[in-house]
């Protein structure tokens, strides 16, 4: 279990270096899956097997990293909004945002690693974030359909994260399922103020749905066959269903919302099998997908550029701060000796 | 109320509404941008705590004007000459050592207008400046708290935040000036007298500024107009971003 805090450190990509299993860890993993089976939480200094360590600070952190660069592209509108209410209600879910990457942050510090290390790993390129954040939002209707697609898109695979096996995280994620609902309903409510609005207002809620819908589906990940970590995460019970399940689960919810809205999901293929009760849909283009995640979307750059220079821009910020604190902690010492 | 006196009331509540409401919009923009997540956090609760106090006051302000207008289009569908907040708050952003002497110097102000405004003979805007007050004692400790760290912080904070405070002075005698109308206000006891108010602020400010280790400014020329409707030529990009869609789709609600 010692290995635990030397890991600790280290680069969480890579893969641990060979050695021996001893029995004492052959008995320690059969008592934590045992924990795991039971349904029990697995604590911060209970002994963990060091790949669900790395898996959970991986998720975790990606997760972090959502939040704050989906601070972005909503951001973008902030200073934009219509009215007065809606600028409070934009400002208001952009906060949330950072607040959810603050405890995703703690939790994931929970496992040893640092939230410096996991910024640096953002901001050099090499973590990856929700690939949904490097699309644009040209237009407001965008901000609806982040709230009411992605952000449901969200809870879908967020809500079972409630009963993961990591007792930090399913604790932050309580919270974090509890403003993302609320997010998404007023995503949806904005939707329907446009729908219901203009001819103008109705095209720019349709243009939206069209360009945010497919990217949607996407961010529940490749489809069974092709998911890397699937059986394993089940096993840990850090995933609780499949991406394809969780999937077809949001397009059964969405598809009668964006009837109610009178706006039309641009899939062809789309319909209701009513034998199965779900809706059946097209196949997803994944090399889009895949361009993404190597960089090639429309705002990876612009995204990663704004992180580093909003770090950069602080520099002499904190480090005033840190001078300012050094300073106070002397005059202390000087006064006490 | 007299009409006059009504009219007077009108034009103050107008001013508070509208500075809120720019200052507010210029701390969104730092939304997403801020030296650390802690500080996107606390930047955007201030905006939304003025942008909330905004909401208030313009509302008050339609009401007491009879005209139908309400926040929305107060705040929607004025040009820059109708617009009545101090000129300091409009002055962009630069960097987070010029956003918090900006901020610092309004909070001061905000923190001594609204206490003493809990006690104004005008009740809605008593009972306004009695839920703003207990946020702006909060947005004066947090401004403050960080003029200190930057002021007393490293030599290159030192320097940004004492040319900060070097630009954004002559902007701070506007904060303090009153017309006929607003004496008429204070008379009533609707409104603090300006002069108690400066004293007030003054001795906050340059309690802070010792801390900090800055310098205060010597008061010079002070900058004045935006209380009038004449404003520098920030105000009207910033209008034209906030103002964009209702002024783009006239017809719509949102």
């Amino acid at each position: 279990m010692y290995t635990q805090g030397l890991d600790a450190k280290t680069d969480q990509g890579a893969q641990p270096s060979p050695r021996l299993v001893t029995d004492d860890e052959i008995r320690l993993q059969g008592r934590f899956q045992a924990r795991v089976d039971a349904e029990e939480k697995i604590e911060p200094r209970d002994w963990m097997p060091e790949g669900y360590r790395r898996t959970l600070v991986r998720q975790i952190s990606q997760h972090a990293h959502s939040e704050i660069v989906g601070m972005l592209p909503e951001g973008n509108w902030v200073t934009r909004a219509p009215t007065l209410r809606r600028k409070v209600a934009l400002l208001a879910k952009v906060q949330d945002e950072g607040g959810h990457g603050l405890y995703l942050y703690s939790a994931a510090e929970t496992l040893g690693v640092s939230r410096d290390e996991l910024v640096g790993q953002l901001l050099s390129g090499k973590a990856k974030y929700s690939s949904i954040f490097n699309y644009p939002t040209p237009t407001w209707a965008d901000i609806g359909a982040i709230g009411w697609l992605v952000d449901g898109a969200a809870i879908m695979n967020q809500v079972p994260l409630c009963r993961c096996s990591y007792g930090p995280y399913a604790r932050a994620m309580v919270r974090i399922c509890r403003e993302e609902s609320f997010h998404q309903r007023q995503g949806y409510e904005l939707m329907l103020a446009l729908a219901q609005g203009t001819p103008e207002q109705k095209r720019m809620a349709q243009d939206a749905l069209n360009r945010w819908w497919w990217p949607s589906l996407m961010m529940f990940g490749p489809s069974d066959d092709q998911s890397a970590h699937s059986a394993q995460n089940m096993a840990w019970k850090i995933k609780r269903f499949s991406n394809d399940e969780l999937r077809q689960r949001f397009v059964d919810a969405t598809v009668p919302q964006a009837e109610f809205l009178g706006l039309t999901i641009p899939d062809p293929e789309l319909r209701l099998n009513a034998e199965t009760g779900h809706y059946e849909f097209g196949a997803i283009d994944w090399t889009e997908f895949n361009e993404i995640l190597k960089g090639n979307g429309p705002c990876n750059r612009e995204r990663i550029e704004a992180r580093r220079q909003a770090w950069d821009d602080g520099a002499w910020v904190r480090d005033a701060a840190s001078a300012h604190a050094a300073k106070r902690k002397q005059r202390a010492l000087k006064k006490a000796g | 109320m007299s009409t006059d006196l009504k009219e007077a009331l009108f034009a103050t509540t107008l001013r508070l509404g509208d500075t809120s409401l720019v200052l507010g919009h210029r701390l969104s923009e730092w939304c997403g941008h801020a030296p650390e997540l802690e500080e996107d956090i606390a930047l955007t609760n201030v905006a939304l705590d003025l942008v909330g106090h905004a909401r208030m006051l313009l509302t008050y302000a339609g009401e007491l004007e009879g005209k139908g207008r309400d926040e929305d289009r107060l705040a929607y569908r004025r040009d820059v000459f109708d617009y009545r907040n101090h000129l300091l708050v409009e002055q962009p952003n630069r960097d987070f050592g010029h956003t918090i002497v900006r901020q610092f110097l309004h909070d001061a102000w905000a923190v001594e207008l609204y206490g003493r405004l809990c006690a104004s003979t005008d009740a809605t805007l008593a009972g306004i400046a009695a839920k703003a007050v207990k946020e702006v004692r909060y947005h004066v400790r947090h401004s403050g708290d960080w003029l200190v760290r930057l002021g007393d912080g490293t030599d290159v904070s030192h320097a940004k935040v004492a040319d900060a405070l070097g630009r954004l002075w002559p902007y701070t005698g506007e904060m303090f000036e009153r017309d006929e109308a607003e004496q008429a206000l204070v008379a009533a006891g609707i409104i603090p007298d300006p002069a108690e108010l400066k004293a007030a602020w003054t001795a906050r400010v340059e309690a802070v500024l010792e801390e900090a280790t800055l310098d205060r400014p010597a008061d010079g020329w002070m900058q004045k107009g935006g209380r009038r409707g004449e404003h520098s030529e920030h105000l009207g990009y910033l209008l034209a971003e906030m103002q964009f869609l209702p002024r783009a789709y006239p017809d719509a609600t949102w």
